[in-house]
């Protein structure tokens, strides 16, 4: 089963943290990358770039309306995307969660092209 | 001599590929008799098909194709185990540059009676116990059916990488399980053939459910899987289960070409056009699936196959023989009970029995743990409540096995069906109060 992992993260408690101490949850995070590549679980990982970087763009009478932001009042912002293959949702539970300690992981299921008549 | 049969009809690249599947088992069945290591014999045998596969068409087929495969491998392995790799660079120049004489001189006079020992020997080190089922599946595909990582990471939707990835690690399950390049012990024999055909079960489904658009090369799977089971049906005639998978995949692949709409929308079976089912894939199947029921001992795969046959019988759904399909789902329930099964017995009951009877069936399944947020059981309740004349009821059947469901051609059918009700909701709320209650409607098989 196909999940993304969306991770939401504070930017100021990252810009606030010791440098030993954001050494240490980079070295979880890359530990998990590492052996979810190896699982063959990791379809793909993505870092966000800085929320101040973001753009909207809104389709009026046929032409793109582009706008800076939303700068969101929201202390967490979406920081990191993960794409996991695994067996079960307990699975990517399992492998998301040492990366939640100070951001907040989300699991969405994407959906599948494939069906079966009813 | 050691020709394969129909080399002399290969031509182009397709015709190349088909040829180069048939050898893959038979040639690392070869390696792995003379050298045994499991995991280097396998990368080699990919290595010498991806040479033939570019060689082949453009040079044509060398005069013993096995051979020159069986030859380019050795080559490789052995080249691979002394960690030469210039060497092997130009060897694998002159071996392109080598009449085909010379290759068949070289090549190995293996006995043609193990090939298919081979195969089968195969298929059980690559459904090994050890593995999970996606490995086990990845591992089949690469090292019996010759497919290459490239092929079967798109056919799962998964990056080449991440593939190769799957299948180095299965290959070292393999090897610290301990697994050897024999058949099982006679005593475990019955329950790994039980694994290998689940695997071919799982390959069959995850090309039959593929619907449209980029999803469209996954169905070459189910050519695979059938291509497989037609091996062991030919390798193990007198196995009723064999017989009944190979059955159940051709009578199901049989309304392929009817059961979406060119956008991938989902036909249900009721009301599939069956002029376009493939007539010659049924007559296999039923005259398989006829045969073995008759001698071997019952089993779930000979029993699913004998209730596919009475649909594809039915050359309308209104003639489905519906009693004979509850008798058979009991039957089923009695050999291997699971939620599913009920699920499919209380659509027959409902046809049999009425709509109220196959709804009693399904409130059986609601305390069962392994049903809760399954879509089936809402899709299959919606749609006896629709039967029963119960609109509102079925609609939010609908609505909520719409949002259960993680495939979007099932989300949009569900959607449809439930919008449907509505609209006709609001159509008969304007009309007269007198006016007839809705025709029953057909149910389809879930």
């Amino acid at each position: 089963m196909k999940y993304v992992v969306l991770i939401y993260s504070n930017p100021s408690t990252w810009e606030t943290m010791p440098a030993a101490e954001r050494d240490r949850v980079m070295g979880i995070h890359n530990r998990l990358i590492r052996e979810l590549t190896e699982s063959g679980e990791l379809l793909r990982v993505d870092g966000l770039a800085h929320p101040t970087a973001t753009k909207s763009v809104r389709l009026r009478d046929g032409a793109p309306v582009v706008t800076d932001g939303p700068f969101s009042e929201a202390k967490e912002q979406l920081a990191g995307v993960w794409a996991l293959d695994v067996d079960s949702i307990e699975r990517a539970i399992e492998v998301s969660a040492p990366v939640a300690e100070y951001d907040t992981v989300e699991i969405r299921q994407l959906m599948d092209l494939s069906g079966l008549e009813m | 001599m050691t020709t394969p049969q129909g080399v002399e009809g290969v031509e182009g690249v397709e015709g190349v590929e088909g040829l180069l599947r048939e050898l893959a088992p038979q040639v690392l069945g070869a390696l792995m008799r003379r050298y045994g290591q499991f995991g280097d014999c396998e990368d080699a045998v990919q290595e010498a098909l991806l040479a033939a596969a570019l060689q082949w068409p453009e040079e044509g087929l060398p005069a013993n194709p096995r051979g020159w495969l069986i030859t380019v491998a050795s080559r490789r392995l052995t080249d691979e185990l002394r960690g030469d790799s210039a060497r092997r660079q130009r060897e694998a120049r002159a071996a392109a540059l080598l009449p085909p004489e010379a290759l068949h001189a070289l090549s190995p006079d293996e006995d043609r009676s193990s090939d298919e020992d081979d195969t089968l020997t195969l298929l059980f080190l690559c459904c090994h116990p050890a593995l999970s089922p996606a490995s086990q599946v990845a591992l089949t595909l690469r090292a019996v059916g010759g497919l290459t990582t490239a092929q079967i990471a798109r056919a799962f939707l998964v990056p080449e990488a991440t593939m190769a990835q799957r299948i180095s690690r299965a290959k070292g399950s393999i090897k610290s399980a301990g697994a050897r390049f024999s058949m099982p012990p006679e005593e475990e024999r019955a329950e790994r053939l039980r694994v290998v055909l689940h695997v071919l079960y799982l390959i069959f489904n995850e090309g039959y459910t593929a619907s449209s658009g980029p999803d469209l090369q996954r169905a070459d799977l189910t050519t695979e899987a059938i291509r497989l089971a037609r091996d062991i049906h030919r390798l193990l005639p007198d196995d009723g289960e064999v017989a009944g998978l190979l059955a159940l995949m051709l009578l199901t692949d049989a309304r392929r070409p009817a059961r979406t709409l060119p956008d991938g929308n989902l036909i249900p079976l009721a009301e599939q056009d069956r002029r376009r089912w493939i007539q010659d894939l049924i007559r296999e199947g039923v005259a398989l699936v006829t045969a073995t029921l008759s001698r071997a001992p019952i089993g779930p795969y000979q029993v699913q196959a004998a209730i596919a046959a009475i649909h594809d019988e039915a050359s309308r759904a209104e003639e489905t023989d519906w009693p004979q399909i509850v008798v058979l789902y009991e039957l089923l329930a009695g050999i291997s009970p699971n939620p599913m099964v009920t699920l499919n017995q209380a659509v027959a009951v409902a046809m049999v029995d009425g709509p109220e009877a196959g709804l009693d069936l399904l409130a059986t399944l609601d305390a069962d743990e392994r049903m809760a947020d399954n879509h089936r059981l809402e899709a299959v309740r919606a749609h006896l409540l629709e039967m029963a004349g119960d609109p509102a009821a079925a609609r939010a059947s609908y609505r909520t096995a719409a949002r259960r469901t993680t495939s979007l051609p099932e989300q949009r059918y569900l959607e449809a069906r439930a919008a449907r009700l509505v609209e006709a909701g609001q159509t008969r709320s304007k009309a007269i109060a007198t006016e007839p209650p809705p025709p029953r409607q057909r149910v389809a098989r879930p």
